[in-house]
């Protein structure tokens, strides 16, 4: 890989809706090659944090730097897979293949890149069918063989196997681990603990917008600093 | 109810003796209203997605005057398309009037406005489901426009099919600018407002009843379509 664009830095990073401050003063710098884990209850404002940082949602204050200052080179080296995967109204194979194209690849080397993507994600048996008509779990693999198709060095996951049940998750956090091993950085939210524990190097614990700790999973997980990660790692409902 | 009897056996009549004249006005029917609408859906596609996706200056104007050219009367099309192509109009030397191609230009005229409108709200909320997971992989507006279209079809297909109703059934302006010519420009809704002028009630009728046999049999297709297209695209 020539130039990295990481690390990524949040400075002071703020973001309101209907008037009202949903992500408080975030800073913090994420480095390159670790899985960090975006961790907190629902409405802490992972979800935002992730699409602030993959620039789908622009800061009301603060920003958000990848490293080098390369617009073009920050964009294209980002993927990311939701909750909910969009897939396009085509064939499963064509659905990685348009990822490939929006990176302007020929049309010659979209071909075996498309191939590969979908024997890694194990759906190279049905890459003629329509995508939509996968179930959930396909869906989501095939989200990541899109994503992890155009060889992203930052791969984002929005609680990625929310929808899913324990077989299909286990697939694809096989999937996020065999991503995270051929180079990629993987920044995910999650709000199962048991999956934080499989897949975190690095713990950001939000709470109602603000960021309480950063630090290695295995110092997060043996003793939090803050009393809300405390009451969360401990099962007690936060309010 | 003797001139609907009458409209019933001369409407038998006319498709059982496969009149040479009735073939000929419903192929001319058909021929101009699948080419107005063809051109229309050419034009109102895009045109709605573009309007749907990209943001330029005036774009709520235009989405408001599309919105507003959706109940355009088509007598004023017609009276509009007349001057335009009229020896004295800007595209009178092209000789245009009162021939085929000006029911049609006709025909787009006020087809195509539907077609936009529609298109353009169909975009909009499929654009709603669609814009994260775009953005993220990188498609720009522009390039957004034929992925949704593309992925619309089924949808868009159904939208094409009111605007060939439309087409089909209309009179006013085809007839301002066709003239209504036999074995030139006259057209099913034509010859049944000729018919009803002339006090050939039955005949008119009958025309009326084809007319909407027609409708009706495209209509069902184009249903069956549209299902098998949900289904198949899904």
């Amino acid at each position: 890989m020539t130039a990295t664009i990481l690390p990524l830095v949040f400075d002071g990073l703020c973001f309101d809706a209907r008037g009202e401050r949903l992500i408080h003063d975030l800073t913090a710098t994420l480095r390159g090659g670790v899985r960090t884990i975006l961790l907190g209850p629902n409405g802490a404002g992972k979800s935002l944090t992730l699409r602030l940082a993959h620039g789908l949602l622009r800061p009301s204050a603060g920003s958000v730097c990848w490293t080098g200052n390369r617009a073009q080179a920050a964009r294209e080296g980002q993927a990311m897979v939701f909750q909910r995967p969009v897939m396009l109204r085509r064939s499963v194979a064509a659905n990685v293949d348009y990822a490939l194209a929006l990176r302007g690849l020929a049309r010659a080397a979209r071909r075996s890149l498309v191939d590969e993507a979908l024997a890694r994600a194990g759906l190279g048996d049905v890459a003629g069918r329509p995508a939509r008509v996968l179930s959930a779990g396909e869906q989501q693999r095939l989200a990541l063989a899109r994503a992890w198709a155009v060889g992203p060095e930052v791969l984002f996951l929005d609680e990625p196997t929310a929808n899913l049940d324990p077989a299909a998750t286990r697939t694809v956090e096989e999937m996020i681990a065999a991503i995270h091993e051929a180079g990629a950085t993987i920044i995910m939210t999650t709000h199962d603990l048991g999956q934080a524990h499989r897949l975190a190097d690095e713990i950001l614990f939000l709470h109602r917008g603000r960021l309480m700790e950063h630090m290695a999973a295995a110092a997060f997980f043996a003793g939090p600093q803050s009393a809300e990660a405390k009451a969360f790692l401990t099962g007690d409902l936060l309010w | 109810m003797s001139d609907f009897h009458d409209a019933f056996a001369s409407a038998f009549s006319l498709i059982f003796d496969l009149n040479a004249d009735l073939v000929e006005i419903i192929g001319l029917s058909l021929k101009i209203t699948f080419s107005g609408v063809a051109l229309s859906a050419l034009i109102g596609l895009p045109l709605g997605a573009a309007v749907s996706l990209l943001r330029f200056p005036g774009r709520g104007a235009v989405v408001v005057v599309l919105n507003a050219l959706m109940g355009l009367p088509p007598v004023v099309v017609g009276l509009v398309v007349y001057l335009l192509l009229s020896r004295a109009g800007a595209f009178g030397v092209l000789g245009l009037l009162f021939t085929p191609t000006a029911m049609i230009i006709a025909q787009c005229f006020l087809i195509t406005p539907i077609l936009a409108a529609l298109t353009r709200q169909i975009i909009a909320d499929l654009w709603e489901e669609y814009s994260e997971q775009l953005r993220s992989l990188g498609t720009t507006p522009a390039r957004a426009i034929p992925t949704l279209l593309i992925d619309a079809r089924a949808t868009l297909l159904t939208t094409i099919l009111a605007g060939f109703g439309r087409a089909f059934g209309e009179v006013g302006a085809v007839m301002i600018v066709g003239g209504n010519i036999a074995h030139s420009t006259r057209v099913m809704t034509t010859a049944i407002a000729l018919e009803t002028s002339k006090g050939d009630l039955p005949l008119a009728l009958g025309l009326g009843m084809i007319l909407l046999l027609l409708s009706l049999a495209i209509n069902g297709g184009a249903y069956v379509l549209g299902d098998i297209a949900r289904r198949e695209l899904r």
